[in-house]
């Protein structure tokens, strides 16, 4: 059975999408079809250190979200994570498949590979385990965003 | 709140299809009441939306939720088609709020029921409660996973 009960958010682990560098930062657990989270996106771009984003899609408050998610995931194994997620917080109302298709040639991304991607089980279980530790973790709404050296909840007025 | 241990008060109440649904049909099953304030309110739909996305894991606790506020059936059923909830609510809506007093949850000054979580066994016996802080705050899903282990 599905372990849900309660856990402390994972470290920053080597498959975690990661942009900036340093000791210090953020982990943010978003969905990419929350407006909220696209508002606090550009602040959250803009702070020093590094950034770590971990899907959390609640696809029955924003119905293109899993899509939005393996998309971006999808992106991901074409080293373009950030840039599609930059992609789809800057534009919210271009959700449907062919505009992830204009997103992914308009980042140069390999289109077959990029549709095959996002459709892979691997994407799927990805995208599963980070909402899943979120769950564990307690997130209750998006953005939630950890501290990633003490793991501990940051307030949305400390970021 | 309700102290666990204790038997929990039965009620018969409609749901979102108008169905008279009573607590004695759930025995035999573990039940988790999720008393909230109000259908539509920004923070009992994210409630109800976190609890959607992990409902498989629920069943697979085999445990059953159901969600009770003073709202009417009808507007819990507009509640539940707008976000595709798959939970039966529960209209605690004449007398007022009355099965949300019997279990502790009703705050008077608000008139309506605080966010509060309720785990009856398959006995009838309150098996554990959760109380929010405040009805702004609504509790994880893992707290409830936590319970059903």
């Amino acid at each position: 059975m599905t372990d849900l009960g309660s856990a402390p958010i994972p470290a920053i682990g080597s498959d975690d999408h990661v942009a900036g560098e340093g000791e210090e930062g953020l982990i943010v657990y978003a969905d990419l079809g929350c407006p909220h989270c696209a508002g606090a996106w550009g602040r959250l771009r803009e702070r020093p250190g590094r950034l770590v984003l971990r899907h959390f899609p609640v696809a029955s408050k924003h119905p293109r979200s899993r899509a939005l998610h393996a998309a971006a995931e999808a992106a991901g194994r074409q080293d373009h994570f950030f840039a599609m997620v930059d992609s789809l917080y800057a534009d919210r109302g271009r959700v449907d498949d062919p505009h992830l298709w204009e997103r992914a040639e308009r980042l140069g991304l390999d289109l077959d590979r990029f549709q095959a991607d996002r459709r892979a089980e691997t994407t799927e279980a990805r995208i599963k385990r980070d909402f899943q530790s979120g769950i564990r973790a307690g997130v209750a709404g998006t953005p939630a965003v950890f501290d990633a050296c003490t793991l501990q909840t940051v307030r949305e007025r400390e970021f | 709140m309700i102290e666990p241990g204790s038997a929990a008060p039965d009620f018969t109440l409609p749901d979102q299809d108008g169905k008279q649904v009573s607590l004695a049909d759930f025995r035999g099953r573990s039940v988790v009441l999720v008393f909230y304030p109000a259908d539509f309110s920004p923070v009992c739909g994210d409630q109800f939306s976190i609890y959607q996305e992990v409902k498989p894991q629920i069943d697979e606790a085999g445990a059953e939720l159901v969600g009770i506020s003073v709202d009417s059936a009808w507007a819990h059923r507009a509640f539940q088609e707008k976000l595709g909830f798959e939970f039966t609510l529960l209209a605690d809506f004449e007398p007022k709020g009355e099965v949300a007093r019997a279990y502790g949850s009703y705050i008077d000054r608000v008139g309506t029921a605080n966010r509060t979580l309720v785990l009856i066994d398959e006995d009838g016996k309150v098996a554990w409660t959760y109380e929010s802080p405040n009805p702004g705050e609504f509790p994880g899903a893992n707290i409830i996973f936590d319970a059903l282990s």
